[in-house]
């Protein structure tokens, strides 16, 4: 007979601590960095590097200018360690000179490094129905599928090609979503942005096909400050997806991007994020990604929607609420979150919904699950403005917790200036009992598969939000990370 | 098929059950009659491997295996099943997925292939229309805001795709009305045969009428103190469990 301890593998007991990270490799490869280090001189070298008009140089020296009159917000519910933004490459590219947006001189260790991440980027091996950017520390090496989408009218590309090939879609939108000075972070970002994706998918136009960035960070040193720009013309649609990884270092790397998107009349904007950063050794907590991103969008035009999926499962910390601002009538915003944390990981996510227009909608569902000593919070506003008449707002937030060291916390902050709105907030905190895996495995099913089917469930709504091509890769990633969570 | 020999057990470090030796064969039915805190529950609990009991003595063995050497879900596998006096709910979870992924365990387990989704559905609207259970409870969620009988109907579908080779019914009559009852006792007889066996549960008589069992016991503080026919189980109905001294 068994003794009571090996019998009784309560949760408890068999919360592990060892998680590999399979994308944690460096990919070996010389590269240009700029000096560590953050001043006007080193905006300008930015800029020049990438051979920019003047108006985006005196975007990122007025971005600079803010960013040096600004602290970094402490209102959090993490515990960040100290940043030396001193101590930052701010611009770090492969050596290799490729020319901007042409696949064919993409250095072989990338090409191969984007393979070993599963995202072929050779036109033979890579997805059909799935058009990629791939983002490799500052700069976009190579997108996918360009003259197809262009055929149907898309422009889907660098940031950096974008400036230079499309300046005045540019002009109009860059900053239009996310002003310079909107915080701390998205100043540094506006001064400092390396690459990014830029998206326009002209009037009338639904997308022939999925469009992806693919983000990897390599550089043991450099920040990662990409820029993503989304304009969907009127009666059009898109749906987007980005994906992130980056090796295993002992050393915290800050990862604070800028993403702006913008409906227009009768436009659909659909914008999944599957966040895969290095979490961290789990055991002490050492190394990771910081993820302080702002991700922000505009329903612009009437009937316009745009709707957030994310599942974040990596990072140390990861600081971020896709927002959107519905300012056309009727229009739509939605949130789905999955956040994982485990290990030593921090999560403070959630969404904004500032209702304008007339008859908005907007919709939240977000979950956490918290493992180990983690801690997972939910920080959401819902905010109605006079003018926004008969604005709806459904808000549901749900946190599980496996085992007893791990936080979870929710602070939903609603702000009505309207008699006629609609404003519903549900929330609830469970714990995978002991008891729901006596039940799934009194009928047959082994431990692991029980609590991968118990978590799963708990994600299930915003699962079925994601593009068909990777839900099943973000129930298995969610899987992976648990793997060790149960005995 | 189950011996069980001296078997003392503790939950949360109380003991309750104090030494209950019972053997069940293939084809038979046996009841086990108590009042409340007789044990009657713990002792399911037990067999299925709770991971809240602690075994402090005593032997089980299950087709000739130690059952205390299988994991909850490998005693599952062996056919062993446990009807819940309270089952769980998993929201989000949908039924049919679950009830698939069970008989899909026991499949593998048997070496045999896994059925796909459209092949299960089959298998599985034949047996909720048996029990009388509509097409909306294969996409809900397990249990997850079930009525009472309805989550004991559900418990019943288990057990009629697994096909255990020994059922615990633990109080399955809990929380019926008389319609409910019917139908569940029902469903259970119909899956009844002289290759199984069922240990069927219960505060009450009134079960017993729909279910016949071949041996009732009777159980008081953690030990049976009275087993016979189904004649027991009508003087005790008749008497109350205050009056169990006089039936010893």
């Amino acid at each position: 007979m068994k003794s009571k301890a090996e019998k009784q593998n309560g949760l408890n007991d068999v919360i592990e601590d060892s998680r590999e990270y399979k994308y944690g490799f460096v990919t070996d490869i010389e590269t240009e960095t700029i000096p560590k280090g953050l001043s006007e001189n080193v905006v300008r070298e930015i800029s020049k590097r990438k051979e920019e008009p003047d108006f985006i140089l005196n975007f990122r020296l007025k971005a600079y200018r803010r960013f040096t009159e600004m602290d970094e917000p402490k209102w959090a519910n993490l515990k960040i360690p100290p940043i030396d933004f001193s101590d930052i490459s701010y611009y770090s590219a492969p050596k290799t000179k490729a020319k901007l947006g042409s696949i064919d001189d993409v250095a072989p260790e990338i090409l191969e490094t984007f393979d070993k991440l599963g995202i072929p980027l050779m036109e033979q091996k890579r997805l059909s129905n799935v058009a990629v950017d791939a983002v490799f520390d500052s700069v976009s090496v190579a997108t996918t599928h360009k003259e197809k989408l262009l055929a149907a009218g898309v422009i889907f590309c660098s940031i950096s090609e974008a400036i230079r090939d499309y300046p005045e879609l540019v002009k109009k939108y860059l900053g239009s979503v996310v002003p310079i000075g909107d915080n701390f972070y998205s100043a540094l970002n506006s001064a400092v942005f390396s690459d990014g994706t830029f998206v326009y998918v002209p009037p009338d136009t639904h997308c022939p096909m999925e469009l992806s960035t693919y983000f990897r960070i390599n550089n043991s040193e450099s920040g990662q400050f990409e820029r993503t720009l989304i304009i969907c013309d009127k009666n059009s649609h898109v749906s987007y997806l980005e994906g992130c990884t980056a090796p295993q270092f002992d050393t915290r790397q800050l990862h604070a991007a800028i993403v702006e998107l913008v409906a227009l009349e009768n436009a659909e904007i659909k914008y999944s994020t599957v966040q895969n950063w290095y979490p961290g050794d789990p055991e002490t907590g050492k190394g990771g990604i910081h993820n302080f991103v702002v991700k922000r969008g505009t329903c612009l035009g009437d009937n316009s929607k745009i709707s957030w999926t994310q599942i974040e499962t990596g990072s140390a910390i990861t600081w971020k609420y896709p927002s959107c601002i519905l300012k056309g009538d009727n229009s739509v915003g939605e949130f789905y979150s999955v956040a994982l944390t485990t290990g030593h990981q921090q999560a403070d996510t959630g969404s904004k919904m500032i209702h304008i227009g007339k008859n908005t909608k907007s919709l939240i569902i977000s979950k956490g699950i918290s493992a180990d000593v983690s801690s997972n919070t939910y920080r959401g506003l819902v905010r109605v403005s006079p003018t926004a008449k008969g604005a709806r707002n459904y808000t549901q937030c749900d946190s599980l917790l496996l085992g007893d060291k791990c936080g979870a916390h929710t602070f939903p902050y609603i702000e009505t200036a309207t008699g006629t709105a609609q404003v519903e907030h549900e929330a609830s905190t469970s714990k995978i009992s002991d008891d729901q895996l006596f039940y799934l495995q009194q009928r047959g099913i082994s431990r692991e598969t029980a609590m991968n089917a118990i978590v799963n469930g708990f994600c299930k709504d915003v699962f079925n939000h994601l593009p068909m091509e990777f839900s099943v890769e973000a129930e298995r990633l969610l899987m992976l990370k648990l793997e060790n969570s149960v005995g | 098929m189950l011996k069980i020999k001296n078997l003392k057990a503790a939950i949360n470090g109380k003991e309750i059950i104090k030494g209950i030796s019972l053997t069940v064969n293939s084809g038979e039915t046996h009841s086990i009659m108590g009042p409340n805190g007789s044990g009657k529950s713990t002792l399911s609990k037990v067999l299925a491997g709770d991971p809240s009991c602690e075994i402090l003595g005593g032997s089980v063995t299950f087709n000739g295996v130690n059952l205390f050497d299988l994991e909850p879900e490998e005693r599952a596998l062996a056919g062993l099943f446990l009807a819940y006096q309270y089952p769980v709910e998993i929201p989000g979870l949908s039924n049919r997925e679950f009830l698939r992924m069970a008989y899909n365990a026991k499949l593998s387990n048997e070496g045999a292939e896994e059925v796909d989704p459209i092949d299960f559905d089959e298998i599985l609207n034949e047996k909720m229309q048996t029990l009388g259970m509509g097409e909306k409870f294969r996409e809900r969620s397990v249990n997850a805001g079930f009525s009472g009988g309805e989550k004991k109907k559900n418990e019943i579908l288990q057990m009629a795709i697994l096909q255990p080779a020994l059922s615990i019914l633990d109080e399955i009559d809990s929380g019926l009305d008389i319609d409910a009852l019917r139908v569940v006792a029902d469903g259970v007889n119909k899956l009844k045969n002289d290759k199984n066996a069922l240990i069927v549960i219960t505060h009450y008589q009134r079960l017993l009428d729909y279910i016949k069992p071949d041996f009732v016991h009777v159980l008081s503080e953690g030990k049976i103190v009275a087993s016979g026919t189904s004649e027991l189980a009508k003087r005790l109905e008749a008497r109350g469990y205050n009056d169990i001294a006089v039936l010893v």
